[in-house]
């Protein structure tokens, strides 16, 4: 089958407990510029039990079209249901494109898939593009801890697949009164392809702010010296509205929980505001961090590279910096909201 | 229980550094390491050896230098080593790989097939999934905990926000993560009998794969091009005293209107 | 002449550092601070087979050879001079003596535990009235029936009172000198033998180092090592090969305050600009690199001629005299290049000096090596 009978742009909206993940959204909305550049339609597939109300919202983020599949088995994701239905909705529908979250699902989902259907995977993405003239996808991701860009391309096979880091595409503004195609999709023999048992669902609890969410980050590294100096984080955080977030030193170290880090083997964040406290700036941490609106950088090694992607930075030592600095800001807080 | 552990040799990435001249990967005297992950699902491997008693089979697809690895892995004490090398298999990308792979072990009995989730040098996680299709298994990814229980396996299964215990029956492949464990130390004795063991080599015609399935010509995927990241202009860098670096600072989120 | 090391020596050495820079070093600090024994990293080390490395599979031990073993001590004593020596008075003069010596039933008994880690070993000669002149023994050892009685007392005895197995000299025959003096293999739990008092030390302080009494101790015949008479041979032979076990825990030293101070003068700036860029650091780096390769290649040789069966105490004491002094030399330079925080605790080197110190003294001081040495051309 040649490549032009393959059509449309798919996006694997992943839900759980009911909820769409962020990157489902961030995929509908970078799918949408990639449709226009192929004269082509976006169409979210979403899995589950009980999510009617899901399509509504789908279409509000931009999707022109949405397959649903609901199962009792698909309620709590394990691998091959989940292959099994995704392989038969693409054999239906034959997209030219298939985009998934590079999440603990997506990353295990879309590999199965892929060997399944016998088509190229290219993973953790950061950029996708469409190559003018042959309309293939590019797709740009890290490699070696970030090191370097490769741009890749499945020039002879369909459907094209990627995933995608969470936090680096962009959601639409959703809009009202959508109206996507919805279309239900049934697997009639499901049960037989349950081959494993989810015995028990265990949350872990954080309190915190996800530093996917915040709109400022207050990140510590080795500089801070010790666990008991990120107090002095929080209080900045804690004056700014935003929560913190750490390298992957101060993780090892055992200072901060591993949800807080940043980086190529942590979180992806695009924050407004990034300061980056005693954080030399590994190669790793700024592939997670550059692209955040405002960066400083207070930090004791004028050659540190984090100061090279800073748009205002510090050399001092932090510890004596940032006290002075959030008594700062909570004064010019406190005029603001006298004035 | 016959285990197979799959692993990859791979560059310290921690200690790949950029050459700020040319914007090149300086790879030179950067050690060479047994990924991370892949040494946790060893570990776990050698685990359920010591617990339940097992037969361990160490593989690993590269050059080979590869077998240096190998000979890691067996000085830790895995039982038996597998270097899958040709140069028909350069080039490859996860499908072509986890295709190759998937024809060595099925040359293999196993009950267990580990492999780490990710290598730091890709990070791409495909290969341990792929590697399951190919060979028609259930699979469980980001495996934190592996354990026995009567004639099953038990898992602790990672995710963002929570963790499923999954219980899967042999035969299957688990994907290790490295906080899984901490892998052991090699003994010096088992470094010294390590080399005095039979690495087994397979090559092309060892292994029933199809050409078109292997190799560059195997891979879907291409790299169009590889380039090093534009870095952003540079901004303002200052030196004051704690005070005046405060009230800068504080002014410049005025000037960028967050205050 | 071959420089290299071979495949398996190669990985053994990463092994050693890895386990070094990861298990040892984290606590150098505390156990010298609080002169406390690393009792949690031993354990680690008889797990992963570091209490047995030069001796036959079949005797417990890991079946690899002596360079293996010296570099083990070196490795440890790169980032913490304690565990370095607890590995070496174990192994050179508990398991050695016992290995050389020993009957097949001594080894299976006392070799194989020690050698597998089930047990640690200590070594028992210098008396308080016999150190350098270790011929001065005032510990006598009676025999009666089935067993012999030892009474008389130790000092400085390292791993005291950690060890579970002492080799021990005592006079069998005060009229016949030295050639009165026997070995004797003694379990901690032999009674009337006890542990003494533990010294305060200047260095190696995590170390345990402490005085071994016996009064009216109990030893089973059997439990003689080597022939009546002929202890005084067994003591030298093994200081000969713990000569090597010092000398790589010197070199270890020496190399891993240097270490310590290429990383510190390429942050510590003065002047404007790192203390590297000084041409009085580049030649005082570049020498006591020089001193320890040299050290290095002494000891290397000296344990690769114990390992052929070759004659080496003339360069065991070479090695040792060399090492020692150099790991002093470069120990004290290297608080020089830190400065001010170079003698304080913040920093390791002011620690490596202390440790390097007593390298110098036993086992044979750096006089008797030259003793030793001198003896050999002049005789």
């Amino acid at each position: 089958m040649s490549n032009e009978a393959y059509k449309g742009i798919f996006v694997f909206a992943q839900q759980v407990d009911g909820k769409l993940s962020n990157v489902a959204l961030e995929l509908i909305g970078k799918s949408k510029a990639l449709a226009k550049d192929l004269n082509t339609e976006v169409t979210a597939v979403v899995l589950g039990n009980k999510i009617g109300h899901l399509p509504e919202q789908l279409g509000r983020y931009g999707a022109d079209r949405v397959v649903i599949a609901e199962d009792p088995i698909l309620e709590t994701y394990t691998t091959e249901p989940y292959a099994h239905v995704i392989t038969e909705i693409v054999k239906k529908y034959q997209p030219e494109i298939v985009l998934y979250g590079a999440t603990a699902i997506g990353r295990d989902l879309a590999p199965r898939i892929s060997a399944r259907v016998h088509t190229g995977l290219t993973a953790d993405c950061t950029s996708l593009e469409i190559e003018e003239g042959t309309g293939n996808l590019l797709m740009t991701r890290p490699a070696f801890g970030g090191n370097i860009m490769a741009t890749i391309a499945c020039a002879d096979f369909r459907p094209q697949m990627a995933t995608v880091r969470p936090g680096v595409m962009q959601r639409l503004t959703p809009v009202d009164n959508a109206h996507p195609v919805v279309d239900t999709f049934s697997v009639p023999d499901l049960a037989e392809h349950v081959n494993v048992e989810v015995v028990e669902v265990i949350k872990k609890v954080s309190e915190k702010m996800d530093i996917q969410e915040a709109n400022v980050l207050v990140s510590g590294g080795r500089g801070m010296g010790g666990p008991e100096n990120f107090k002095l984080l929080e209080d900045l955080a804690e004056v700014l509205g935003g929560t913190v977030s750490s390298s992957r030193t101060a993780v090892d170290a055992g200072w901060v929980e591993k949800d807080r880090q940043v980086g190529q083997t942590g979180k992806t964040v695009r924050p407004n505001l990034y300061i980056a406290c005693g954080i030399s700036g590994a190669i790793q941490h700024l592939a997670g961090m550059e692209e955040s609106d405002v960066i400083i950088a207070i930090n004791k090694d004028p050659s540190a590279p984090i100061f090279e992607v800073a748009d205002y930075g510090v050399v001092g030592d932090v510890m004596k910096i940032l006290p002075l600095f959030t008594e700062q800001v909570r004064k010019a807080k406190e005029e603001k909201s006298n004035a | 229980m016959n285990i197979v552990v799959s692993i990859k040799q791979v560059p310290d990435t921690n200690e790949v550094k950029l050459d700020q001249a040319t914007g090149t990967l300086i790879r030179e005297g950067v050690p060479s390491i047994i990924n991370p992950d892949d040494k946790a699902g060893l570990e776990a491997a050698l685990r359920l050896k010591d617990q339940v008693g097992a037969h361990v089979t160490v593989l690993t697809m590269g050059p080979p230098q590869a077998a240096i690895a190998l000979r890691e892995a067996l000085a830790m004490g895995a039982d038996e080593a597998i270097l899958v090398t040709d140069r028909a298999f350069g080039g490859a990308d996860t499908w072509a790989t986890s295709s190759t792979l998937a024809s060595a072990i099925a040359k293999l009995d196993y009950d267990l097939i580990i492999t780490g989730r990710q290598a730091i040098d890709g990070d791409t996680a495909q290969v341990g999934p792929q590697i399951a299709e190919h060979l028609g298994l259930p699979n469980v990814s980001y495996a934190e905990e592996l354990w026995v229980e009567g004639d099953t396996l038990k898992v602790k299964r990672q995710y963002e926000d929570r963790y499923h215990i999954i219980r899967v029956k042999t035969p299957c492949l688990i994907t290790a993560l490295a906080e899984m464990n901490e892998p052991r130390y090699m003994t010096p004795g088992g470094i010294f009998d390590a080399f005095q063991k039979e690495i087994t080599e397979w090559h092309r015609a060892d292994l029933d794969v199809d050409d078109s399935n292997i190799g560059l010509k195997g891979s879907p995927t291409r790299v169009k091009k590889s380039f090093t990241k534009a870095v952003k202009g540079q901004g303002t860098v200052v030196t004051m005293e704690p005070e005046e670096s405060a009230n800068w600072l504080t002014d410049r989120l005025r000037e960028k209107f967050i205050l | 002449m071959n420089f290299e090391l071979n495949n398996e020596q190669s990985m053994a050495r990463e092994m050693f550092a890895a386990f070094a820079e990861k298990e040892v070093k984290p606590l150098a600090h505390d156990i010298d601070e609080e002169e406390r024994f690393p009792a949690e990293t031993v354990e680690k080390m008889k797990k992963y087979g570091f209490f047995g490395i030069p001796y036959p599979k079949e005797l417990g031990g890991q079946g690899c050879d002596v360079l293996t073993y010296i570099m083990c001590v070196e490795e440890l004593s790169k980032v913490c001079g304690t565990t370095g020596v607890i590995v070496s008075a174990h192994t050179s003069l508990c398991a050695d003596p016992i290995y050389k010596y020993g009957t097949k039933e001594q080894k299976e008994k006392y070799l194989v535990p020690l050698a597998s880690g089930k047990k640690i070993g200590a070594f028992g000669l210098t008396e308080p009235g016999a150190g350098t002149d270790a011929s001065g023994q005032q510990t006598k050892a009676v025999l009666d029936g089935d067993h012999y009685v030892l009474n008389g007392s130790k000092i400085f005895i390292t791993n005291g009172g950690v060890a579970d197995i002492y080799v021990v000299f005592a006079m069998t025959d005060k009229s016949k000198g030295v050639k009165g003096i026997s070995a004797f293999i003694v379990e901690k739990e032999f009674p009337g033998f006890s542990i003494g008092k533990k010294e305060k030390k200047m260095g190696i302080r995590g170390s345990a180092t402490t005085e071994l009494v016996f009064e009216n101790c109990i030893v089973p015949k059997e439990n003689l090592l080597g022939q009546e008479g002929k202890g005084f041979s067994v003591a030298m032979t093994t200081l000969d090969g713990g000569r090597i076990g010092i000398a790589a825990q010197a070199l270890g030293i020496a190399e891993g305050a240097l270490d310590e101070t290429i990383k510190y003068v390429k942050e510590r700036k003065q002047f404007g600009r790192s203390i590297a860029a000084f041409q009085n650091t580049q030649f005082r780096i570049a020498d006591m690199k020089t001193k320890i390769d040299a050290a290095q290649l002494l000891v290397y040789r000296a344990a690769m001629l114990k390992q052929a069966g070759a004659k080496f105490s003339t360069e065991a004491a070479m090695a040792k005299l060399f090492a020692a002094e150099t790991a002093m030399a470069v120990t004290t330079e290297c608080v020089q290049l830190f400065g001010g925080y170079g003698y304080t605790r913040e920093y390791p080197v002011e620690r490596m000096m202390r440790d390097a110190k007593i390298t110098e003294i036993y086992e044979g001081t750096s006089e008797v090596q030259r003793m030793v040495i001198s003896n050999a051309l002049l005789k």
